[in-house]
């Protein structure tokens, strides 16, 4: 039987719902662009029967909403048409992007990680530090950034960093948060135990919290590493960054390019897929090595 | 279930020289005549392993203070498996704690091996085993069991010489890569007192070890504790609420009772130290039984 065919059994769930959303996709970018297309044939004052309108609406240079089809041929050509070098090419875009994304999310991990460890080894740097890192997170950071590039602009520094810097700010805050639960998960009972060998703090942190906290930190590692490609697009709007996928959006939607936009949004989705399923490889590797049950 | 441990493992030479384990009564005047009389060979001075004198430990709570424990003296001397049984609330496992210097008295004074319980935990003289295992489930069993002595500063050759050596003593050789979760409750527990006595402390605190086991296991498991305790030498603390196991494996029997906790009995227990799950059936074990029923019986305030 078809059915219980293991490989059937196990995608054929995620495809139907792939199919399903194109589908989707594809009548809603037929109701979008319709009165568009429509207008357009009223102009020219040319007869169109309702298939040419429905063709029109899948292949309009403009639409409101682009076919997926569309999409991903100006996704293929950006891609694959152009040196990775050449500022046309996407990937040379996404590449851009990615530096900015990894040089933040290592300073936001490394900032995350040091701001829990204080968090947790002193009550008075809870109480002082916690309120400053929460209000951080609720200024709107499309205000912030042009205010961080412009001030770091002033001291000298351009490019990747500010942008970097920007990332990080956005990214610390679930490793913080997750890494203060992680350093106190370890069991009251364990706890005990390194008291009774008169372990030093040193070696409480290195033996018993930093193995406990292994599993928050990689899944605060999973939505840091998406905030910081977020944080990186973001730092890219506001400061008519000439290169990265931010660029690529501010340029598309300045000339009404959006099947540019769309491409560009494809391309930073499978950046996100790209590095979480890299987070997650290593949070498997990990997990072997520290006997997490298959 | 692995098979029972082998009563003499070669490579296992625990019994420090020279010193030979007693029984001696709670009485401390008493104490020294017994001693003199139990002690041939080396007639060394009896030392306290614990020595506890009109200890009191008062918590403040939201409903006011309550006595953990009130008064309470004690003594131990080396070599000697005392039991402390009672109900919950009693203080039995406040006092293991505060002679490891988990939690400090509000009065009174308290010296393991002749020093502070602070300066002994300092020096780590004791190896603590909790109700459950507690292993780092991370860690391989041999890592768990090289963790105390990681801690320690122990050489590797030597951590890796005590690991096999002390799994051997509990039975588990060949679980050596295998991870916690991949062993039963009761090997689990086998390993943490393997790593209690991986550092080899000659005291030994043990909160009620074999609560969590059925009790099949638990008969196993005893039998295996007494062997330890008489091959090493070792003097044993050990909380529990099952009267046939106090009665089984103990030299001094602790009755505790609780608001306030306190020390209401204390009963000699003096089986041949080979003994055997057989003695559960004979009238002197019964007897001793009943003894520290009375005892439990008197203290439980509720019955009233």
């Amino acid at each position: 039987m078809l059915r219980q065919h293991p490989l059937v059994e196990r995608y054929a769930p995620i495809v139907t719902i792939v199919l399903a959303l194109i589908a989707i996709w594809y009548i809603a970018a037929v109701l979008m662009n319709l009165s568009l297309v429509r207008g357009g044939f009223e102009r020219e004052e040319a007869p169109y029967t309702t298939s040419e309108l429905i063709a029109g609406t899948m292949s309009a240079e403009r639409p409101l909403l682009p076919a997926p089809h569309q999409v991903i041929a100006v996704f293929v050509d950006s891609v694959f048409g152009y040196a990775p070098t050449a500022p046309r090419s996407l990937v040379y875009h996404s590449m851009v992007t990615l530096s900015a994304t990894l040089l933040g999310f290592l300073l936001g991990a490394l900032l995350g990680i040091g701001l829990a460890l204080m968090i947790v080894h002193s009550r008075v740097l809870e109480k002082s530090l916690l309120p400053w890192i929460i209000c951080s997170q609720m200024v709107p950071i499309l205000a912030l950034a042009p205010i961080f590039i412009v001030v770091l602009g002033a001291i000298g520094l351009q490019g990747l960093l500010p942008k970097s810097i920007i990332s990080a700010y956005l990214c610390f805050f679930p490793i913080t948060i997750g890494m203060v639960k992680g350093f106190t998960a370890p069991d009251p009972m364990q706890l005990d135990l390194m008291r009774t060998w008169s372990a030093s703090p040193r070696q409480v942190l290195s033996k018993l919290r930093w193995p406990s906290a292994v599993p928050y930190l990689f899944a605060s590692l999973k939505v840091a590493i998406t905030i910081s490609l977020i944080g990186a697009i973001v730092a890219e709007l506001p400061t008519g960054a000439e290169a990265g996928i931010g660029a690529r959006l501010l340029a598309g939607s300045y000339y009404g390019q959006t099947i540019q936009i769309w491409a560009a949004l494809l391309a930073s989705a499978i950046l996100a897929s790209g590095l979480i399923g890299l987070v997650g490889l290593t949070e498997r590797m990990v997990g072997s090595r520290m006997g997490a049950r298959p | 279930m692995p098979k029972t441990l082998k009563p003499h493992h070669p490579g296992v030479t625990l019994r420090p020289e020279g010193r030979q384990p007693s029984v001696v009564r709670n009485d401390p005047v008493r104490m020294n005549s017994q001693a003199d009389a139990t002690v041939q060979s080396a007639p060394a001075p009896q030392r306290l392993a614990v020595d506890v004198r009109n200890v009191s430990l008062t918590f403040q709570t939201a409903d006011g203070a309550v006595d953990a424990l009130s008064n309470v003296s004690l003594q131990v001397a080396e070599g000697e498996f005392v039991s402390f049984i009672g109900p919950s609330g009693c203080g039995k496992t406040t006092m293991l704690r505060l002679i490891a210097d988990l939690q400090q008295p509000t009065s009174g004074t308290l010296l393991v091996n002749g020093v502070s319980a602070g300066q002994a935990r300092l020096e780590r003289r004791y190896g603590y085993v909790f109700q459950a295992p507690a292993l780092f489930p991370w860690r391989t069993i041999e890592k768990n069991l090289k963790l105390p002595l990681e801690i320690m500063g122990f050489s590797d050759s030597e951590q890796k010489q005590r690991a096999a050596r002390y799994l051997a003593l509990v039975n588990l050789t060949g679980f050596e890569r295998k991870f916690p979760w991949q062993l039963s409750g009761g090997m689990q527990q086998r390993v943490s007192i393997a790593r209690a006595l991986s550092f080899d402390p000659a005291l030994l605190l043990m909160d009620e070890p074999f609560g969590a086991l059925d009790e099949i296991v638990r008969d196993h498991l005893n039998e295996q504790l007494l062997q330890l305790w008489d091959k090493t030498g070792k003097t044993v603390l050990f909380v529990t609420h099952s009267i046939p196991e106090a009665v089984f494996l103990s030299s001094k029997i602790v009755v505790m009772s609780p608001r306030p906790g306190r020390i209401i009995d204390v009963i000699d227990c003096n089986f041949p130290r080979d003994r055997t799950l057989e003695i559960r059936e004979t009238p002197e074990f019964l007897k001793i039984a009943q003894r520290v029923r009375v005892g439990l019986r008197a203290g439980h305030s509720y019955d009233e």
